[in-house]
This record gives C-alpha cells, structure tokens and sequence, in this order.
C-alpha cells in the first residue's frame, strides 16, 4: 500500500505494481492521482541561464544568486514533504528572507483560524464514521478531491452512519455554477450570486436565530431547519468560500456559534500545504507571509502577489509551484527582471525563465517522507520508485550547506 | 438512447422469417437486447441493402464493449473517483470492510474496480441486473456526476 501525493486527502489505499524501474500500473487511484504519480513527460534538466549543467554547479550557482541577493524571496512548498519543507524555514532564517507559499491566496486564512482554535475541525475519519449534514460550501470536491465524497464523506457507511447515503446522510452544496459536486446533491443545491457568500450567511443567520430572512426566504428557511436538525455536521470550506468573504471570518464564526453541531474543514488542494502552514505556525506563529530579519515579521506586504506586484523581491527561489502559471500576468511581469531559481521534478512555465533549474525526486513516488492531510493527520509517504533523482530535502539541505 | 423502432426501420421489413424470428420486429427486439447479431439477418447482406446494413452497425457499435447485463464504461469520461465502487450494494455486502467504508476493494467479489484512474467492471455476475431475478438498480449511475456508466 502506497500513499498518493495527487491532493490532500493523500489516499494510502494505492497498489502500485512496479516493473523495471517504472510505475506499469496503478490501482485505487483516481485520475488526477495516478498521472501526477505517474511521473511527468518532460523531465527537468540541471541548468544555468538556460545552459544545460550538472546539478552540483546549478546547487553553487543558486547559492551565490540567494547569498548577494538584498531581500531574497522563497516561494512554493505545498508539494513538497514535511522534512523540506522545515528546511526551508531554516534556509529563510539563515538568509533572512521572505517566505511564503501557495496558501496566501487559497486556504491560508481558514487555516490560520482553524490552528489557532477558532473554528471546530474534526478528523475526517469523524466525518466518515458520524457526519450526517455534509455542506460543500465553495467547493467542487468531486473535481478537487475527486475521492472525498466517495472516502470520507457522503457514500462510504460509518459507524453511526450504517446506511450511508442512502437515508444517513443528506449533502448540500453551495455553489455559483452547478458543479460536478453539485450534481451529486441533487435536490440541496443552494445557487448564489457571485461573492453572495457574505449575504447568504447573514440570512442564514437571521433564520437560525428565528428572524425572517432577507432574501430567499424560502429556501434559506428550509436549509436553516436541516441544519438545526443535524447530529454531526460539516462545513467543506472550498476557495469559493475563503475568496468570496476573505479577511472577514467574523460572519463565519458568529454562524458557527449558532451551529454547535457543526465542524468546519477547509479544503485544500496541494498535497502538503497544510503541512507547510503547521510547520511555520510552530516556528513562527503565523501560518504564511513571514519574513526573516533575527525577528519574525507577519505582514500582508509579505504575500507573494503583493512582493511581485511591488517589485520587493531581487531574487527568487521557486519549489515545487508554478507562479507563472497560477498567477496574474501583471503580477508575475517583475519575474522577467530577477534571477529566478527553480526546483520541480517537471518542466513549467516557470523552469522555463527560471536562471537555475535544480531537477527534484517527485515526492511520496521517488523520495520519502511525511505529509500533513488536510484535517491534520500526519500521512506516511513511501518510496516506491528507485532512481538517481534527488529529493527535495535534500537540495535544500545542500543549499543551505553552501549560502 | 437506442429504440426498437429505430432498428426496425434499417431492416428489410419483408418477414422473410430466414433468421428464425417470426417478424422483422422480433428480430429487431433480440437485436437491441444483443441475443442476435446482424449478420443473422441474411437478406441484408446483399448489396441493395448495404447502406441500410453500414447503418445498423453503426448505431449498435457502442453497445459492443457491453456486459451481459448492458453495462458500458465510458473510460473517456471517468474520473476514478471511486463513488461507485462505493455505492454498489453488491460491493458493499461482498466487501463490508473495505469499499463498504470508501476504502480500496480488499477482496476480487467486488464489481467496480479503479484501475489506473478509470472504474473497471468484473464479476459482472454478481450484478443485480444479472439472472432470472434482475431489478433496475441504479446505485451505480447516481452518484456519476459524469455520466461515465450508462446501461444499454
């Protein structure tokens, strides 16, 4: 049994048969798992300013971009394991550079809340065996996650829940557009209007708390009598949710107060993310957006989008994410002027211009090590796959030899 | 979804009876349920009927790849999400501790299988379409958001 890497919910059910050095088959894997276990077509080379190299010079070179640089940046760490990713916190330490990963424009916030305690969470092994409300709230597991529902969530029977779907669990979706999630709640999709969260949750309120609501009376009256009949309840938190009301949870937390039975889970998408927050919240405090100065400094200013934006960066370090390709292209201009270093067991976008190119193992397949689910639980991940590709700990252990 | 009349229409529509069946109709009906090829049906292999025949074939082609019981995969359009794995009450009474549960299938009496991010149909057999007391069970079709399993 083989833990998959292809999203958070980090599956350790995989069979995989092996066959002279390469993956041959996988089984219990979906589809998004088993290509990104499967390995990528094009394989990063070593290089320097576009020059095929070997990977101790391109290890030197990227020393010597992140020891002249003024106010270096690291970027990235959702895919990659626990182990490296506290390397790189300490590689930030010693440089004094910023650091930040994909979370401060995904889950960053709900996660920030849910480890200092201020919203109930739960495992998901609770929602699997209890759960009988299940709201997908902004968020398409089904796409996302492709193995949640079937998992943890609404199909599989628990403990409490022996008759499954069936007539134990109801799931509710709360969408802008009828996702593929959607479709599986069939008659409890609530449709919105975009960034209508806030709105929606303030008529959810005023139905819990026995006023009439605003709009939709309706049906917001009859999701209100759901919920307040629920034993064990869960709220999937996706992007959808986290964007549309972003810094103001304080709607969140009055509903969550009106809902005791109620767990919230946010969902992440990058297999570790959660982890790099836990890491850095450990160290830091904060869960994304630092910067290293002997102090610990935690300012919006720190996110990757506004250091782009304003062109605070003079150097920057890349693992395992994509900034070229998930960001806006006014945002990511400014990676044209600075040396960019990047470390990926593929070719992006981003490898592309990148000024060094330092090829890694594809973690939880060719390199071991730890991951954080995203309900917290530590995942073993194994090695199934034997070859000379180094993992991501350990270039960063060598970079941090050498700055 | 395939009609009897829309088979029965590209037949040669004489009841010539040559193919055993009664009528043209009744041979139309054992063709949607697959106990007759069209081959079988001689007087369309001649060339004044060959339009009509490359016609019929075409519309029963996606019914090749089907189970006894009908059952297509669209591999095209599966995910490997695993919701029907679950769902199918003959996986979950054959398999109580691992699919019943949303785990991995930990026995070969289960159904649906996901093999390399596309759901595998086996032991066809245990299906409750299958046999004398068949039901129309739908368990696996609901929970498809994709519609990649589809009974013909």
């Amino acid at each position: 049994m083989v833990t998959c890497t292809g999203c958070a919910l980090l599956c350790d059910d995989i069979e995989i048969v092996v066959e002279n050095g390469r993956i041959k088959e996988i089984r219990n894997a979906c589809r998004r798992g088993t290509s990104r276990m499967k390995g990528c077509v094009n394989r990063l080379i070593p290089s320097i300013y576009q020059k095929p190299s070997d990977i101790d010079s391109a290890i030197r070179k990227a020393a010597e971009i992140l020891k002249s640089a003024k106010s270096p940046m690291l970027f990235g760490f959702s895919n990659s394991t626990c182990e490296a990713q506290v390397r790189g916190i300490g590689l930030a330490r010693k440089l004094n550079a910023m650091i930040d990963d994909t979370s401060s424009f995904c889950q960053g916030m709900l996660i920030e809340k849910v480890l200092q305690k201020k919203f109930r969470t739960c495992s998901l092994e609770d929602a699997r065996n209890r759960a009988d409300v299940l709201i997908y709230w902004g968020s398409d597991a089904q796409d996302s996650q492709p193995r949640h529902l079937s998992r943890f969530s609404y199909f599989p029977r628990g403990e409490s829940r022996q008759r499954g779907y069936e007539e134990d669990r109801i799931a509710i979706a709360i969408d802008v557009r009828e996702s593929n999630t959607a479709k599986i709640c069939k008659g409890h999709f609530y449709r919105i209007p975009l960034k209508g969260d806030r709105e929606f949750i303030l008529a959810l309120i005023d139905a819990l708390s026995g006023k009439v609501p605003s709009y939709d009376t309706k049906k917001i009256l009859e999701l209100a009598g759901i919920l307040k009949k629920a034993e064990f309840g869960m709220v999937f938190a996706g992007i959808g949710l986290t964007y549309s009301i972003k810094e103001d949870t304080g709607v969140l937390l009055t509903l969550g107060d009106l809902l005791p039975n109620f767990h919230i889970m946010p969902m992440v998408g990058h297999y570790n993310m959660r982890g790099f927050n836990e890491s850095l919240f450990r160290e830091t405090g904060f869960v994304n957006r630092v910067k290293f100065n002997g102090n610990v400094i935690h300012e919006d200013k720190y996110s990757i989008l506004e250091i782009l934006k304003e062109k605070r960066t003079d150097a920057l370090l890349v693992i395992g994410a994509d900034p070229l390709l998930s960001l806006p292209g006014t945002v990511v201009k400014h990676l044209s002027a600075i040396p960019v270093i990047c470390i990926d067991p593929c070719t992006t976008l981003t490898s592309k211009i990148a000024a060094v190119t330092i090829p890694c193992a594809v973690s939880g397949v060719e390199s071991d090590g730890t991951a954080v689910r995203m309900d917290g639980e530590v995942i073993k991940l194994s090695k199934v796959v034997e070859n000379n590709y180094a993992s991501d700990e350990i270039i960063l252990n060598r970079l941090m030899e050498a700055v | 979804m395939l009609t009897v009349m829309e088979l029965y229409q590209l037949l040669p529509k004489t009841n010539c009876k040559k193919c055993g069946e009664s009528t043209c109709m009744a041979f139309a009906v054992a063709l949607l349920s697959r106990k007759r090829k069209v081959p079988e049906c001689t007087p369309l292999l001649e060339e004044n009927f060959k339009k009509q025949r490359e016609k019929l074939e075409a519309l029963l082609l996606p019914t090749a790849g089907a189970e006894e019981t009908g059952l297509i995969v669209h591999t095209e359009l599966c995910t490997g999400c695993g919701n029907c794995v679950v769902a199918c009450p003959v996986d979950v009474a054959n398999d109580p501790k691992g699919a019943a549960i949303g785990r991995a299938p930990s026995n070969d009496k289960v159904i649906f299988k996901v093999v390399e991010g596309k759901v595998v149909a086996s032991n066809i057999k245990e299906c409750r379409r299958f046999g004398k007391s068949k039901v129309l069970c739908y368990a696996c079709i609901d929970p498809c958001p994709t519609g990649a399993i589809e009974f013909v």
